[in-house]
């Protein structure tokens, strides 16, 4: 037992309750987890956690089948020599033999190339610490999954009211009269969203479902509006040019509030065309992004600064100024913009009636309109204005990957934010609100490497792995513009991709463009399976060689505590935690889990003891870090920083004496202070006895209208939060797509794409939300594949990570694919028969079940379900794989783009746009076998330090080895074996 | 006298199942317990659950309804499955109307199962005895639990609150507010086994918005204005 | 239902049996019976009886404590069949030894073990009658079923035994079986398209929504569960009708024919193998309500 270890051990216990932090998703709910014998046997929901308050949902009461599946790794794995790589033949070693190895190859990266050395993770929720680590390791080459799953929800409205939906923000449905939910799937936001579409129900609430399926929560939805995947920016710009043509909108809002008033420079050809205009006299405010915007004097006719204290804005027509430029109000840009988005015209994108959407237009402007509230709060602006109350518009939103996960999400998502803005509900009672430590600017201050020298051998990266790009200039690429990140983040290919592009850097690293890497770490990322997109190709991109005899990604190390498809193809396994055996920080730096009124975050600690051979992948990166003598993790005397993470998570400070570290609450020497403060070294004992959580309640002047909130954004900025001090005024229009559009037709001064991508930058930086079909369409034969395939995670499954759970798999065994009736019966499939689900890329065969809560030109399955035969220590011939599928494998990574490929994603940001994919459906012969394809050959059992799998049955908690259920399936057998039993044997 | 039921709010039931598995937790390491799983980790997999959530699809594209029905003993009140055991061990508690099975007496003959209309009751394949819902008997009277938390376990995890737990002959009770005021069903009443447990419907909410609610007196930006037309005229001049 | 063989061989032993008493000793109420057939009968009886008994038990996951099973009588059919059963069985062998002893066996045994007999028939038909929920079986047709199934295969059984030691009586148990097996098989032919002449069980009664468009997506769990196995027999239609026609022709009609052309041992045989599918046919034709909760896998 070592010192590292020490905390770990001290904190479990053997008999007793202890309060921690679910990680069954990334919901992390409270939990209060009852431990007897050293086995955990019961976990509740904590009824003080404000996330939770006490519920917990399927996965979280399954706990105890994760803790104890038999899918463990247990021990550091190394690929035997001489097998090879994707055979699960693997050895183990010792943690030293594990480190030195990594330390020998990641030293010599370093030391020559540091982004030959790629770090991708999966369900992380510590990415304020391992991003900290690929920056100290000098490697831009760093994402979580966000490019995969849903940055578009993300950058969409952080570039637009600078917060988003879930842990960012979301609809106030306490006090919210109408509620749409849109693309919104089951387990999104979790158990918090249940309670409150269940206390909002309960309220006389309306709720409105748009999605194409009806499942989950749209179950209780009011109505149910249908709609073709893809084409929802149809409807909410159609949705808006009623809302405006009726002038159902909050113009008040809108004028003080954003820059829907400020001056755009429209003079045809100017080198600014397109840009907001600036006043010289106006206030900066922050001289590292200048406020001086500019309006028009309705009354007085004249060109003043934004904001002029008692002028009326104009918001339509056109002006000249002074010195003879003419402008117009963004407002006006955007009513032009709306001209021909009629609801006639979303009818046909989306499929909903014409009646309907114009009606839907009303319901929202009318009730924004009608049921104004208003809180007796008062706050004063950033302007100095004093206000007596707080307004509120009670119609609230929530959407998520059914508008991101397309390759026109971001605009979609932006006409959303348009949408909610124009109502005049952004961080408003009823409406829409923030999160901490959201807002931030728009865009937040985090910049990636903006060149090749940020890159340095032996040195920190420049900059931050991932960030917000706002200029041309931000981009990570060199002089003749070609990308510096091995999944080509920030490059002219997808300027704003502020989450990386998961989904590419397997094929990118494999082909050697941009340029070949060494190593790929990949942690909790099952990027062999469903964490990727043209999966069975990747597969083999994963064991392709090159002529040198050489893996073409030489080198993979894949950290994860089970036994998934990924794992089968590591040359290094580093076996990792549960949650219920490890610290964690759910951290403002990061993704934590802040309610409306105030931060919120939070930590884990262990409950149980790990097995013996594993170590948490943070303690594996702190150790790492120091012996790769990473300033961060190493003293100046060369000895070790951090004696662990817990230690790691209380001592470190995102500054010398910045007092602003990982966990907000009980800082300062004597844990009086909140959000900023010296480290205190009984910080982690205060969040134990506090449920592992930390809320700080805003007082009610700093709840609402943050955007503008002078009293908010002060404190905002004492506390860290924020860097600057400066309004975040909402982006209606955007000047930063703008930018790249002026790059793109050669009028900007500094950086250009280059020639091939400047149609393309040209086409999509639109500054104004704009509708596209999916890019798929444009390289698809839309007759021969008519259909759209969508997944959708179910609430009792968390990707791919619950089929070694023993009770969440009886749920969830295998997938069906949903198809509408009609559309079965057309193409000739039965419900419940064999079929083929196809695409240009590729073809999965799989079970039909009909549904009618499917609109007819769409076809849906459950995330993940269907598994590689043998993963996840299941049977080879378990049902996940026999009859379950991945609907992965026909969706592609790339598409053409002249005589190369391009990310199939999302132009702006490089979201996935694997909702995209266009299908036709067609019946199995009946002579094919009645069993899922692809198949691939089963993953062996036999993994060193993985238990063998009890078959028969189990019961817990009596019964959970292979020979406790040996014992009990033989006295199965026979009724007369009771005359074979001791007595009182089963229990 | 005292009859314990759950009352099932479907208006607000998501089918996500928190019911089931936080059921099987509790029950497993409890009185009750342990559940057995069979082929945990095969082809096949199945176990001894006492709550299952059904799901339907009701009516045509696009007026489907999408219902989640969670399905556990109804705790009836003319159980049909106590009179049939030929040994006792299926039995209605007189001070709380909950049915329960004596696991020492059972000898798994499943004659209860065959008189429940509701297939509530599951035999467990390892302890071979017949199990089923037990209002977490266990918790309701353990003094051990803060007040508020002695109630079933799927009661206290339902994320969506739509379970509620209460003596349903107590006029006076939420459970039976719920079912007075909501219109409170049971499943199959023709049946004759007088369920305990009720559940709620589904509700509707409607807005009604009249034309002349739309229609507004100063519009800037009205359609019968051209609206390709560069250089709207300002508020003023559109009066 | 989940046809099970224990079940099924219980009853139709046992009902043989009681049925080979019966007709034993009501013929003897009217004719000479010799000594030996009467011997016979009791401990061929006996012995079915047992082998019954010996099934039944692993229909049962706890046969140790099967004799709590006495305990509830008051309430439960089952209960007082599992009184009734060893009830009758003491009884013949009562009657059996004091036969076997004495030279005649005693009237009053033979009424008391006949009486009880006839309370064994209809506590085993109210063990299925009294489930209201089912209606193929509540019914007072399944109690005279298993009455009139019993005498039937115990004529026969009783013809058989008769042509082993009482030549001279084979002829009557023959006819007697003839017409048995005659109303047998229009009543159980009866009730047979009585049960599958009932209206289905409504999916909108069993979960309260009112359409006329109903369907079941999903059961809560994909792999099956106590629910889907105890329920329902697991078989394509065709093969349960199959097995409906096996049990009409090898339980009544090809007996019928064996019988006239005096065959009673091999008639026994294929009665009794034809009773098994009828038997099984019983179990899978009952369409019990909570099937509808159990309808769809998605």
């Amino acid at each position: 037992m070592n010192e590292v270890d020490s905390d770990y051990l001290a904190s479990a216990i053997t008999d007793g309750v202890k309060k921690t932090t679910c990680y069954m998703c990334a919901c992390r709910c409270g939990i209060v987890v009852h431990v007897k014998n050293g086995k955990v046997r019961y976990i509740e929901g904590n009824p003080d956690h404000p996330l939770n308050a006490g519920v917990i949902c399927a996965k979280g009461g399954s706990g105890i089948m994760k803790e104890y599946s038999p899918a463990r790794l247990t021990q550091p794995l190394r690929r035997k020599e001489g097998a090879e790589r994707g055979m699960a033949q693997f050895e183990p070693i010792s943690w030293e033999e594990a480190f030195s190895l990594l330390t020998e190859r990641l030293a010599r990266i370093r030391a020559t190339d540091p982004k030959q050395f790629a770090l991708f993770t999966g369900r992380d929720q510590m990415q304020a610490l391992t991003g900290l680590f690929a920056r100290e390791f000098g490697t831009p080459n760093y994402a979580a999954h966000g490019g995969f799953c849903s940055v578009n929800m993300a950058a969409g409205m952080i570039y637009t009211i600078g917060g988003s939906f879930w842990e960012f923000g979301g609809p106030d449905l306490e006090r919210a009269k109408l509620f749409v939910m849109i693309g919104t799937a089951e387990d999104h936001h979790s158990n918090p969203l249940k309670r409150h579409i269940a206390a909002f129900k309960r309220r006389g609430g309306r709720f409105i479902a748009i999605n194409p399926v009806r499942t989950g929560y749209a179950a209780i939805a009011d109505e149910w509006i249908p709609i073709r995947p893809g084409s929802d920016g149809a409807l909410f710009l159609a949705l808006m040019r009623e809302l405006i043509a009726k002038n159902l909108y909050d113009r008040e809002f809108l004028s003080e509030f954003t820059n829907a008033a400020y001056l755009v420079d429209v003079t045809p050809g100017s080198a600014e065309e397109g840009l907001l205009v600036r006043h010289p006299e106006g206030d900066p405010i922050n001289p590292l992004r200048p406020h001086n915007f500019s309006w028009w004097d309705a009354e007085k006719e004249q060109w003043v600064p934004d904001h002029t204290p008692g002028v009326r804005p104009l918001l339509e027509g056109e002006r000249t100024l002074p010195d003879g430029r003419r402008v117009k109000p963004a407002f006006q840009l955007l009513w032009e913009s709306l001209a021909d988005c009629t609801p006639e015209w979303a009818s046909e994108q989306t499929g909903i009636p014409a009646a309907r959407i114009v009606k839907l237009a009303h319901e929202m402007g009318v009730v924004a309109r009608d049921f104004q509230i208003e809180l007796p709060i008062a706050w004063t602006d950033w302007w100095g204005r004093k206000h007596e109350r707080v307004i509120g518009r009670p119609v609230a939103f929530h959407a998520m990957r059914g508008l991101a996960a397309h390759s026109n999400g971001f605009q979609t998502i932006r006409a959303l934010a348009l949408l909610m803005t124009l109502l005049g509900t952004i961080d408003r009672p009823g409406g829409f609100r923030h999160r901490a430590p959201y807002p931030r600017a728009v865009p937040p201050n985090a910049r990636p490497p903006k060149g090749p020298e940020a890159i340095q051998p032996g040195a920190p990266l420049k900059g931050a792995p991932l960030g917000w790009v706002e200029f041309p200039e931000d981009l990570a690429v060199d002089e003749a513009g070609n990308p510096l990140r091995i999944d080509k983040g920030f490059s002219w290919e997808h300027p704003l991709s502020a989450h990386g592009l998961m989904h590419n850097v397997i094929t990118n690293a494999w082909r050697g463009d941009p340029y070949p890497i060494d190593t790929l770490l990949l942690f909790m990322a099952n990027m062999a399976w469903n964490s990727t997109m043209n999966t069975t190709e990747v597969r083999k991109m994963l064991t392709d060689k090159r002529a040198d005899g050489e893996y073409k990604i030489p080198f993979l190390v894949v950290c994860d505590a089970f036994y998934s498809e990924t794992v089968a193809f590591a040359d290094l396994v580093l076996p990792d935690t549960t949650y219920l055996e490890r610290f964690d920080c759910l951290s403002m730096l990061d993704r934590p889990i802040s309610e409306f009124d105030g931060p919120v975050d939070a930590c884990r600690v262990p409950v149980v003891a790990p097995p013996p051979g594993v170590k948490p992948f943070q303690e594996v990166l702190l150790e790492l870090g120091w012996r790769l003598r990473l300033n961060a993790f190493t003293n100046p005397d060369g000895s070790r920083k951090y004696r662990n993470y817990p230690d790691f998570i209380v001592r470190f400070e995102t500054a010398p004496n910045s007092g602003i570290g990982f966990l907000a609450g009980w800082r300062g020497e004597n844990g009086t202070l909140a959000m900023r403060g010296a480290p205190n070294p009984e910080q982690w004992k205060r969040y134990e006895e506090h449920g592992c959580f930390f809320h700080y309640e805003l007082p009610p002047g700093l709840r609402y209208m943050r955007n503008w909130n002078r009293d908010y954004l002060k404190w905002a900025q004492e506390v860290g939060l924020r860097r600057d001090f400066d309004p975040i005024v909402i982006h209606v229009y955007s000047e930063i797509l703008q930018r790249f559009r002026l790059a793109a037709e050669g009028r900007w001064p500094g950086r250009q794409p280059p020639a091939e991508l400047r149609e393309r930058v040209r086409r999509f930086f639109a500054p104004l939300p704009f509708w596209y079909p999916p890019l798929e369409d444009e390289h698809t034969d839309r007759e021969r594949y008519p259909l759209r395939a969508l997944t959708q995670r179910p609430m009792a499954m968390y990707h791919s990570w619950d089929s070694q759970n023993a009770w969440l798999r009886q749920i969830h065994t295998y997938n069906f694919l949903y198809v509408h009736p009609q559309t079965a019966q057309a193409a000739g499939v039965e419900d419940g028969g064999w079929m083929w689900v196809e695409s240009r890329w590729g073809k999965v065969r799989c079970l039909c079940r009909y549904s009618d809560a499917v609109e007819p030109g769409t076809v849906w399955t459950w995330n993940a379900i269907g598994k590689a035969a043998g993963a996840w220590n299941l049977a080879p011939d378990a049902n996940e794989s026999q009859q379950g599928f991945l609907l992965n494998h026909l969706i592609r990574e790339e598409l053409p783009f002249g005589e190369r490929t391009i990310s199939n994603s999302d132009p702006i940001t490089g979201q996935a746009g694997w909702y995209d994919v266009r299908v036709r459906i067609y019946p199995a012969d009946p002579t094919e076998p009645p069993q899922s394809w692809p198949q691939f050959a089963p993953m062996p059992a036999e993994i060193p330090g993985m238990a063998k799998r009890p078959g028969g049955v189990i019961a817990y908690p009596t019964v959970m080895s292979v020979e406790e259920a040996a014992a009990m399936q033989e006295s199965m057998k026979s009724p007369w074996a009771f005359l074979f039993q001791k007595q009182g044997a089963s229990r | 006298m005292t009859q314990f039921a759950l009352v099932i709010d479907l208006n607000v039931c998501v089918g996500c199942h928190a019911c089931v598995t936080n059921c099987k937790q509790w029950n497993t390491s409890g009185n009750a317990g342990p559940l057995a799983d069979v082929n945990p980790y095969e082809a096949d997999p199945r176990g001894t659950f006492f709550n299952r959530v059904l799901h339907y699809e009701v009516g045509t594209y696009p007026e489907t309804e999408t219902v989640y029905l969670p399905k556990s003993c109804m705790h009836c009140e003319e159980a049909p499955c106590v009179p049939v055991c030929p040994t006792g061990a299926s039995y209605k508690r007189e001070e709380d109307g909950i049915v329960l099975v004596d696991y020492d007496k059972c000898i798994g003959c499943k004659y209860c199962s065959w008189a429940c209309p509701y297939g509530a009751r599951e035999y467990d394949e390892a302890r071979r005895v017949m199990t089923k819902c037990t209002l977490c008997v266990d918790r309701l009277y353990d003094p051990t639990l803060p007040e508020e938390r002695r109630k079933p376990s799927c009661v206290l995890a339902c994320p969506a609150g739509a379970r509620i737990f209460g003596d349903i002959h107590d006029p006076d009770s939420e459970a039976s507010r719920l079912i007075r005021e909501q219109g409170g069903f049971t499943l199959m009443p023709e049946l004759g086994a007088r369920p305990a447990n009720h559940y709620l419907p589904r509700k509707k909410r409607e807005l009604a918005i009249s034309e002349e609610q739309v229609e507004r007196v100063h519009s800037p930006t009205a359609l019968r204005s051209a609206p390709h037309a560069v250089g709207l005229k300002p508020i003023e001049e559109e009066l | 239902m989940r046809p099970a063989f224990s079940v099924i061989f219980l009853t139709t032993l046992i009902g043989a049996g009681q049925g080979l008493f019966l007709v034993v000793f009501g013929v003897a109420l009217y004719e000479s019976v010799p000594r030996s057939l009467l011997l016979t009968t009791g401990v061929v009886t006996m012995l079915l009886l047992a082998a019954g008994l010996f099934a039944s038990f692993f229909h049962l996951g706890h046969p140790e404590r099967a004799w709590r099973a006495v305990t509830r009588w008051r309430t439960s059919w089952l209960s007082r069949e599992v009184i009734a059963l060893p009830l009758f069985g003491v009884a013949v062998l009562l009657w059996t030894v004091h036969g076997w002893w004495q030279g005649t066996p005693s009237p009053t045994l033979g009424w008391v073990a006949a009486l009880l007999a006839m309370v064994l028939y209809v506590c085993t038909g109210m063990i299925y009658a009294a489930i209201k929920i089912l209606r193929e079986w509540s019914h007072p047709m399944t109690v005279f079923n298993f009455i009139i199934i019993g005498l039937a295969s115990g004529a026969v059984l009783a013809a058989a035994l008769a042509g082993f030691v009482a030549e001279e009586l084979k002829g009557v148990f023959e006819k007697l079986a003839l017409w048995l097996l005659g109303v047998a098989l229009a009543s159980r032919g009866y009730t047979m398209w009585r049960n599958a002449s009932l209206p289905p069980w409504s999916t909108a009664r069993a979960i309260n929504v009112h359409h006329n468009r109903i369907r079941q997506i999903g059961q809560g769990a994909m792999g099956g569960s106590f629910n889907t196995r105890e329920f329902f027999h697991g078989q394509p239609e065709e093969r349960v009708k199959q097995v409906r026609w096996v049990a009409l022709g090898a339980g009544f009609v090809a007996p019928l024919l064996l019988l006239a052309f005096e065959s009673p041992a091999l008639a026994f045989l294929i009665h009794y193998a034809g009773l098994v599918a009828e038997r099984w046919y019983f179990f899978a034709e009952a369409k019990h309500p909570q099937n509808l909760y159990y309808q769809s896998v998605g």
